[in-house]
């Protein structure tokens, strides 16, 4: 509990970090609103005409004053207003981020459910020709730049088969559950694709040090049937660095899948932010990469205890 | 466990199954569902100039009067306009039909308010510039308006076809609401914009230009143009923007799609920086011309998907590229251009570009660094971000920079801004000699055709003789439609105005 309270209590001071960090890095890069709407035509405008467009993007004050004006909204809960869709910050974030999520589940349930079967299977079949097979399929997946796989997933089944989830128009979970799932169902797959290689070849290793401890060993000389050694006494112990993998994997999923939600046109986090970047608009920046960094803390708080969960030798926060 | 998961992996499966084929089927005859990879970036059309806003505000708002596909100025708002003799005074008959979205009427007052609007700096109008001869407005009648100009000038026929120049409604102006409601008289109305996502226009029944061929068009954003054209095979999509050549060319081999291209005005160019040594010599920038095979360019860069030009993109006005100042490539010329200018062992220079603006930026510059290897330029080539690439340029801050510039119907109005002491942007072309300034005042105040051509045809020669820049090639405009579409008509403006008469054929 006190270990909880104290991870919490870091929260504000790591997110004060990530604001200064994003507000100068995003305005270190050159181009502004004003370029970024006009782009070469921008070179038209007089001094006046340029002045009265930096009042209305909220860049003509200086730069700390404009932190400050920042930091004191999200003090009162306002992230800001998106130049891009005249709302809110926080209400073009939360209508995004439910697809995100999901999609991040839904990769995050095809990594585990054939990257872990496979990994165990690999593990127990060591230097024999089916763990060579399931290596080799891991190392393509891993190799396989998720561009080129959701490229191909697009071209076969329209090119070969003439169907193709509807694009474009995204039908969100609560309201189509089916439309809903046959446009995420291939982007989950292009990005659980590359996911499961990486859970295959951690728990396949994670599962091979485990077979050789000693604990094994003496279950197995007490007669313990091989399923029982696997499941009951080798899986938990392995399943540490695959718990560590995902959650990292997860956290970054939470930041938006760019290349994914970009060939898919999901209208998901990070391309969200993509577009914010090159349209410079900063309010929307610096509100959604305040929050991804938030969500990446959370599930790192959340891989912490689960380490407790599956092992209860370990203790969180003692030295 | 294994079970299980068998289990729930089959399950997603089915239902995405379920999915694909219930949502393949969807089909509404009356709304044109168009697909691009560029979404608009606002909706106040005097402010916007990124060329997915402009395409989508041509269907909102109507300018004063517009070009047809050979550049020829039609009625939009005006049904007619006259030039006064000394051509200080141009006079538009509104027509009485024009109707707001809301309802109301297109007075001439809403005519003067716009022109206030684009003219007042507070606004932030990028085709201000274009507009500074108009030194008064008057509404003597219900239906007329006349513009008083300090100084003849015809090419502000043309840039009033604009929808830079868009009539907007006086009291959306007063109410502040430009750029957060559109309210235009054009023929379709914006029902939902969800920005890069998509946009819902149904038509508009108060048209004056009669009954649109469709209900309404949905557009979608498909950032992936590869995704466009596995949409469109799959039917989901009747019209698209394509960008890329290299999607463009692989429609035709599908069966059920037609793919429409038209040359553009917009021009690929390698602009060179006058002001940065070695390209201060005229020399140096003669051998560069003459150093670059541009058909090459072209063949390697864009597919061939082009062709050759020289400064003057209009078709009316443009003239055989082959004669002007080194278009064949002539390495031997160049050599002893760059020796006499006494850079016989060459020097070596940065090429800035912006990725994948245009696509073939990057591959342009690589084939123009190949050839200059040949007389011994080295050069450095640097991709950047387009923010940060627009960035540099506006500053004059580059050796040379590949670009891909806009091209307008008149020639004054496309070139002022960087060949005029005046112009806005001569900081980036950082050239300008008296024969270029004389020109374009001539070329602006001349009202007689053939005249005007002729003044025209010498800028052209001079600028290519001169080589501040090394003009390269136009593309083309690529739509792909489904073969039902009947009545689009691309333009070399790129506008997709015709889609106000598209239908869809069962």
């Amino acid at each position: 509990m006190n270990y909880l309270m104290r991870r919490l209590a870091t929260f504000p001071l790591v997110l004060l970090g990530v604001s200064i960090l994003v507000f100068v890095a995003i305005r270190m890069v050159p181009g502004d609103s004003i370029t970024a709407m006009l782009g070469t035509e921008a070179g038209l405008l007089t001094p006046a005409q340029r002045d009265s467009l930096a009042a209305y993007f909220g860049i003509d004050q200086p730069w700390f004053v404009q932190y400050w004006r920042w930091i004191g909204g999200i003090l009162h809960g306002n992230l800001g207003i998106s130049v891009t869709y005249g709302r809110p910050v926080l209400d073009v974030i939360l209508e995004r981020f439910p697809l995100t999520l999901e999609l991040a589940i839904l990769s995050m349930i095809i990594a585990l459910a054939v990257g872990m079967p496979a990994g165990i299977f690999a593990a127990t079949h060591n230097e024999k020709l089916s763990d060579l097979g399931v290596r080799i399929v891991a190392m393509i997946g891993q190799s396989t730049p998720s561009f080129v796989l959701g490229l191909l997933i697009i071209y076969t089944l329209s090119a070969g088969f003439g169907v193709l989830p509807a694009m474009g128009e995204f039908a969100p979970l609560w309201q189509d559950p089916l439309r809903n799932l046959s446009q995420l169902i291939l982007p989950a797959i292009t990005l659980g694709f590359a996911f499961a290689a990486s859970v295959t070849r951690i728990s396949r290793s994670a599962m091979l040090d485990v077979l050789s401890d000693d604990y094994v060993r003496t279950a197995r000389s007490k007669g313990a049937s091989a399923r029982s050694v696997i499941w009951r006494h080798a899986l938990p112990n392995a399943l540490i660095p695959v718990v560590t993998l995902s959650g990292i994997e997860f956290g970054y999923l939470l930041g938006g899948a760019v290349i994914v939600e970009q060939i898919y046109a999901l209208p998901g986090l990070g391309r969200m932010v993509l577009d914010a970047i090159q349209q410079r608009d900063y309010a929307l920046v610096q509100g959604s990469v305040l929050f991804i960094a938030f969500n990446f803390m959370i599930v790192n708080l959340l891989v912490d205890l689960a380490y407790v969960a599956l092992d209860p030798r370990i203790r969180l926060g003692e030295q | 466990m294994v079970h299980l998961t068998r289990k729930l992996l089959s399950g997603i499966m089915l239902a995405a199954m379920l999915g694909v084929a219930a949502v393949s089927t969807q089909a509404n005859a009356a709304t044109l569902h168009m697909a691009w990879s560029q979404d608009a970036t606002g909706l106040d059309p005097h402010k916007q100039t990124a060329f997915s806003s402009l395409r989508l505000l041509e269907l909102i708002y109507e300018p004063l009067v517009r070009v047809d596909a050979s550049l020829q100025i039609i009625p939009a708002i005006a049904t007619s306009w006259e030039f006064s003799k000394d051509g200080k005074e141009l006079t538009f008959k509104l027509d009485p039909k024009a109707k707001f979205q809301d309802g109301t009427a297109v007075t001439p007052a809403d005519v003067k308010a716009s022109f206030e609007r684009i003219l007042d700096e507070k606004t932030g109008a990028a085709a201000r510039a274009n507009f500074l001869s108009i030194a008064s407005i008057d509404t003597p009648d219900a239906a007329t308006v006349v513009f008083h100009l300090s100084q003849p000038d015809v090419p502000i026929l043309t840039a009033m076809s604009d929808v830079n120049a868009a009539i907007v409604p006086a009291s959306e102006i007063k109410a502040g609401s430009i750029g957060t409601k559109a309210v235009g008289s054009g023929p379709f109305k914006l029902d939902k914009w969800d920005p890069n996502a998509k946009e819902v226009l149904s038509a508009n029944k108060d048209w004056a230009g009669g009954a649109t061929g469709v209900d309404g068009i949905e557009i979608s954003v498909l950032p992936d143009e590869a995704a466009i054209l596995a949409a469109m095979r799959t039917k989901q999509i009747d019209f698209a923007l394509l960008n890329d050549p290299l999607v463009a060319t692989l429609v035709p081999k599908e069966a059920s799609l037609q793919l429409n291209r038209v040359p553009v005005l917009a021009y690929h160019v390698l602009q060179l920086n006058p002001s940065r040594k070695p390209m201060t010599e005229l020399k140096v920038r003669q051998a560069i011309s003459c150093a670059i095979d541009r058909q090459e360019v072209l063949d390697t860069a864009s597919l061939g998907e082009g062709k050759v030009t020289g400064p003057l993109t209009i078709p009316a006005l443009a003239t055989d590229p082959s004669q002007l100042f080194c278009y064949k490539r002539d390495v031997e010329k160049a050599k002893k251009l760059m020796s006499e200018a006494g850079y016989a062992d060459g020097f070596s220079a940065t090429v800035i570009g912006a990725t994948g603006e245009p696509p073939t930026a990057a591959a342009e510059a690589q084939v123009i660094q190949s050839q200059l290897a040949e007389i011994g330029v080295k050069l450095d080539i640097k991709m950047m971000e387009l923010n940060v690439y627009v960035d540099a340029w506006l500053k004059g801050d580059f050796d040379m920079a590949i670009a891909l510039n806009g091209g307008r119907a008149d020639p004054y109005t496309m070139y002022n801004r960087y060949w005029t002491k005046s112009g806005n942007l001569q900081k980036v072309a950082n050239y300008i000699d008296d024969t270029l300034d004389s020109q374009m005042q001539k070329g602006r105040a001349e009202t007689d055709p053939a005249a005007r051509k002729a003044i025209f045809a010498e800028f052209e020669k001079h600028l290519a003789e001169i080589s501040p820049w090394i003009w390269l090639y136009t593309s083309y405009s690529y739509t792909a439609q489904q073969k039902n579409i009947a009545g689009f008509v691309p333009t070399p403006t790129g506008t997709l105005f015709s889609l106000s008469k598209v239908t869809i054929q069962q």
